[in-house]
């Protein structure tokens, strides 16, 4: 048996997961329409691979990933493209998003599949199939798999950790999955040992689940042949011992911090529904189109379903058919989860549980009183942070004390605020903290690059104006030199006063010429600019209308295009 | 009475030859506070605080010369980390506070005439003679310094507003009225 | 807006539950002091009480704070009962008074309140009350005095005159004064004989008190309110000094268990070095606080003017707390070995 470790802090929430694990994963029925936004992963944003008008097929790409950290998006079923558009996302902000609209037809007719046989492949060209199949970390982060599937050049790797541990209350997507699907979940994670080749494969699964370790042992015992350095290991239940770098530091003992990347360490960690999509990625050419989704809480039949990615949550949660007293929704899971601003907004590949939240489930929180510097949340930091010396610097906005406190070591896990005596909503100050730090982090970035084009503008400016200055003044050396200048002494200051007039009234010319211009540009723009789309056929007026509208969204995101291609510092972290 | 003026003046030249070693040891090259000051500054180069540029402004500020309080761009945030920094009083702002802005050149109006081109201190718009001009939206830095040279009026300056991935969590509000009523 | 945020969960905690747990812990002291000295503390203990209470719903309601949700913290109760017990029983009502207004008023609410003193209010009011009125703080009674309630009360609200039977001094004082005027003639095991006085171990019924506080603060611990840390430094210290002047002159100082469960070693190593908001917050700062405020106080004790030295020594390491947690903070995770 496995040596295993412990990792510091942790808290230990009632489970709630029992209710959901009743039922075997259901299909969720195909709804009529489909709203699937293009940025679903970490990284670039897709570019639109569709127009309005277009049918497309189940399967079919829709948004082909940019650059090498990103991942693509497909149409979950058939059907029509209805929309291009900016729609609500499922995002704590209720902010919108460029999502594909597409109005199903019912048929869910598949494109053509193609599946390969990946181990006759450059491990190069997997790599692109999975991040072209929209592989992405389903636990949560959505980081792009294909990413995360290079070993460091200099450090060999040791172990590969298969997250099945699903430390979150009510959450129980993996669990079934492991239950019902264990063999697809060891032949997907044998896909990422063949890429990374490490030396063991350990499946941490939390010892609350014995039925998704046996059935997870059983698979890996069947398969034995081609898996042998496959383990299955149950791991003690307590908060948050799914996070990567606390799984991590139970199965290998080796802490991650967040200065560095797991490679580097020799490991690295997937989640069990990761390996599964990558698997049906390979094996049987369907892209990542559809996830397991626990729907539970405050629903009369909670359940896991297996629902399109896309899906309107509003079509979603009737499936639980929520209860009366139902006054939230919440998407992930009650520790680390958001509240859904609308339901309108569709389920992404980071929606792995919905929960319906009433005033009994999660009762509103207490008013918040002053830290008395109990140390509660510094005990059960499960990366041994003082959170309330954070707290501190993070409410009087002294962000460079918050990071010497290390606040990006911070995983947001929640702990600290479940222990607070004074009901202090730490991770919300915490995050408050991290995102005004990487704002200012662009902003600056902004303002030296405008002042690094403000300095070389000014340096070409004056070389400009050297270099005329030089012209002028070898001209005027040549002119000197000619034998014409040979006139009188007495005759020059009379021609120098003309001169200067004639330069006056060439002056005055000139501005008179540009002032007409001027106007005639007016008269044009007062008279013309109506006259241009007055004689103009139907079909000229409706191409015209259809390239306005495509260009009103743009000319409003260019707002939006700049920020975005700044990068940004977490990624950098 | 001999002695303890003798070890204060040996005490003063003892003193006073460290400080004057230090001083040569530990030069430091151009005036750091300037760098300080242009650090805050927000650098769109507009020119509103009468100076041209914001390194010219971070100088007279300095010197002493200019108040604090001339940079709407920077906002009043700017303005109170600057009396952070000097340890001066915080003004408010000499202008109206505006919101981040973005030009944005309508391109069937534009003549193609340049004078934005010149105009623009970051080299934020591209165009020829003759030719459409368009505004770079990621190097623009929102001064309004081409709004005034086009003939035209086609550049018109647009509100930047906060999209997905510029969002940022906000400071969990506290409202007393509400423990008030509470309580 | 009032939006809410993750955690959506929460753990059945509260400031008002731990200062609960600790005035629950303060009982069995409680109990024992009034089985050993008559009814008299109850009275103290409801005076600071209700004095505690009117102060500090004066400072919210002059700072604007809201009331009922910080006067139910149960703050300022462990504030005033840790006064009450700090001093003599027998000390007259307005001497109690002072003290908690000192406490709450200046130590606590003008330095920003709850959660904002950097030095521990009850040991404020301590060192104000003994500097100020050091004969009124040095008045014990003897244990199983003589006079009834009735009496009490009457000296307590200033009815009756002070007589001297009334103000003995604590089994420690009482030793420091002896070997004082014994000026190295008499030892300490001879002074201690005397039982009516110095009792088996650490001072007649007081020793009694001590280990109920020990009890208390013991059962405070295996609830987690507090972490063994401060404490057991706090304990260490005092008993590592004590016990090696013991062993080097046995007849000058006492043994390290007397000096244990004499005067204020134990209230103060569970329930004055623990306060979380005036003391060290990683686990070596605990550790040193506790041990340097032990060796402090101890010091105090023995060689200074005062009949105690836990006040002057607690406060003395409340102002070394920011400098001491901010040199031993912990590694965090993946950082450990690294600089």
């Amino acid at each position: 048996m496995l040596q295993l470790f412990k990792f510091k802090g942790g808290v230990k929430p009632d489970t709630h997961k029992a209710p959901s694990l009743q039922q075997p994963i259901g299909r969720a029925p195909l709804p009529p329409r489909l709203i699937v936004p293009l940025h679903q992963s970490i990284g670039g944003i897709p570019n639109p691979l569709v127009e309005v008008g277009e049918y497309v097929l189940k399967g079919q790409c829709i948004g082909s990933a940019d650059q090498w950290l990103s991942s693509a998006v497909h149409a979950p079923s058939s059907g029509t493209v209805v929309a291009v558009e900016e729609r609500v996302a499922a995002h704590p902000s209720g902010l919108p998003t460029l999502s594909v609209v597409i109005e199903t037809d019912g048929r869910d007719q598949w494109i053509e599949r193609s599946p390969v046989d990946y181990q006759r492949l450059a491990p190069e060209r997997v790599r692109e199939i999975l991040r072209d199949s929209g592989v992405v970390g389903l636990g949560g982060a959505v980081f792009p798999s294909h990413a995360k599937l290079a070993a460091a050049k200099s450090v060999a790797m040791d172990e590969l950790v298969i997250n099945g541990a699903e430390c979150e209350p009510f959450m129980t997507c993996d669990d079934m999955l492991m239950r019902e699907r264990a063999e697809e979940i060891v032949r997907g994670a044998g896909i990422f040992r063949d890429l990374l080749k490490p030396k063991r494969v350990l499946i941490g699964i939390e010892d609350n689940k014995p039925e998704a370790v046996a059935a997870m042992s059983a698979a890996v015992r069947e398969l034995e042949a081609d898996y042998a350095e496959f383990e299955v290991i149950a791991v003690p239940t307590r908060y948050p011992a799914g996070g990567a770098k606390q799984l991590i530091r139970v199965l290998t003992g080796k802490e991650v911090p967040a200065s560095r990347r797991s490679p580097e360490m020799g490991v690295q960690c997937f989640n069990v529904a990761t390996a599964y999509t990558a698997w049906r990625a390979i094996a049987h050419g369907e892209p990542v189109i559809s996830r397991i989704v626990t729907l539970t809480g405050n629903v009369d039949a909670p359940r896991n379903w297996e629902a399109l990615i896309g899906t309107p949550i509003r079509d979603f949660v009737a499936l639980g058919t929520p209860q009366a007293d139902t006054n939230s929704y919440l998407m992930g899971g009650p520790m680390m989860g958001f509240e859904l601003p609308s339901l309108e907004a569709p389920l992404v590949k980071a929606s792995n549980c919905i929960i319906a939240g009433s005033k009994t489930l999660f009762p509103p929180a207490l008013p918040e009183m002053p830290c008395i510097r109990c140390g509660a949340c510094a005990q059960v930091c499960p990366h041994e942070l003082a959170p309330f010396e954070m707290y501190w610097f993070a409410r009087a906005r002294n962000f460079g004390k918050t990071q010497e406190y290390k606040i990006f070591d911070c995983i947001e896990c929640g702990c600290c605020s479940y222990v607070c005596p004074s009901h202090i909503p730490l991770v919300q100050y915490f995050r408050f903290a991290k995102s005004e730090i990487w704002s200012r982090e662009r902003e600056k970035n902004k303002a030296d690059a405008a002042k690094a084009r403000f300095e070389s503008r000014n340096e070409r400016e004056e070389r400009d104006k050297a270099e005329k200055a030089a012209r002028l003044a070898k001209a005027a050396a040549a002119k000197k030199a000619a034998p014409v200048v040979s006139e009188s002494t007495a005759s020059a200051a009379p021609a120098a006063a003309a001169a200067v007039d004639s330069a006056s009234e060439a002056q005055a010319a000139k501005q008179a010429a540009i002032a007409a211009a001027i106007e005639r540009a007016r008269v044009q723009r007062e008279a013309v600019q109506p006259k241009n789309t007055d004689a103009l056929t139907i079909a000229q007026r409706k191409e015209i209308e259809q390239i306005e509208a495509r260009r009103a969204p743009l000319q409003g995101a260019t707002s939006s295009t700049d920020t975005a291609s700044q990068p940004s510092p977490k990624e950098e972290q | 009475m001999l002695t303890a003026i003798l070890i204060m003046a040996l005490g003063a030249i003892v003193l006073g030859s460290a400080l004057g070693y230090a001083s040569i040891k530990f030069k430091v090259e151009g005036n750091p506070l300037v760098e300080k000051i242009e650090a805050i500054l927000p650098q769109t180069q507009c020119g509103q605080c009468g100076y041209p540029g914001c390194k010219p402004y971070a100088e007279a500020i300095a010197e002493g010369e200019a108040e604090i309080n001339l940079c709407p761009p920077g906002g009043q945030e700017g303005v109170r980390k600057l009396a952070d920094l000097l340890g001066r009083e915080v003004k408010p702002l000499d202008a109206e506070e505006k919101p981040k802005q973005v030009a944005i050149i309508d391109e069937q109006t534009c003549i193609g005439c340049t004078l934005c081109i010149q105009a623009c201190p970051v080299d934020a718009i591209v165009g020829a003679a003759k030719q459409m001009h368009t505004i770079v939206g990621a190097l623009c830095t929102g001064c309004e310094l081409c709004l005034p040279p086009c003939p035209v009026e086609c550049i018109s300056m647009a509100r930047i507003t906060e999209n997905i991935d510029s969002w940022k969590w906000k400071y969990p509000v506290i409202e007393i009225k509400q423990l008030k009523r509470v309580a | 807006m009032n939006f809410s945020t993750p955690p959506y969960l929460a753990q059945n905690v509260s400031v008002q539950r731990v200062m609960l747990q600790v005035l629950a812990a303060l009982l069995p002291g409680i109990a024992a002091y009034v089985w050993l000295l008559g009814p008299a503390v109850l009275v103290q203990l409801v005076v600071a009480s209700a004095c505690a209470l009117a102060a500090e719903a004066a400072m919210l309601r002059l700072l604007g704070k809201p009331l009922a949700l910080y006067l139910g913290d149960g703050s300022a109760l462990v504030t005033a009962w840790l006064i009450a017990l700090a001093f003599p029983p027998l000390a007259p009502w307005w001497l109690i008074v002072v003290g908690v207004l000192f406490a709450i008023v200046i130590a606590k609410h003008l330095y920003g309140g709850l959660g904002q003193n950097p030095f521990n209010p009850a040991m404020i009011a301590f060192a104000v009350a003994i500097v100020s009125f050091p004969a009124l703080m040095s008045q014990w009674p003897p244990v199983d005095t003589n006079a009834g309630f009735v009496d009490q009360l009457a000296l307590i609200f200033g009815l009756a005159p002070r007589i001297d039977a009334m103000s003995g001094a604590t089994p420690l004082d009482a030793l420091k004064t002896a070997l004082k005027l014994g000026e190295g003639s008499v030892s300490v095991a001879k002074i201690v004989a005397d039982t009516s006085t110095y009792g088996q171990l650490a001072g007649r019924g007081w020793e009694w008190v001590a280990a109920a506080y020990l009890l208390g603060g013991l059962w405070l611990w295996q609830r987690k309110v507090i972490s063994a840390h401060a404490p057991f430094a706090f304990i260490g210290g005092i008993a590592l000094f004590a016990g090696a002047l013991w062993l080097w002159n046995p007849a000058q100082f006492a043994n390290p268990l007397f000096h244990l469960f004499s005067g204020g070693t134990m209230l103060g190593a569970f329930f004055i070095v623990t306060d979380p908001v005036s003391g060290c917050t990683t686990p070596k700062g605990k550790l040193i606080f506790g041990f340097a405020a032990g060796v402090l106080a101890y010091l105090i004790r023995v060689f200074g003017g005062y009949p105690d030295g836990v006040a002057f020594a607690v406060l003395l390491l409340n102002i070394c707390v920011p400098l001491i947690d901010l040199y031993t903070q912990p590694p965090i995770f993946g950082m450990k070995g690294k600089p």
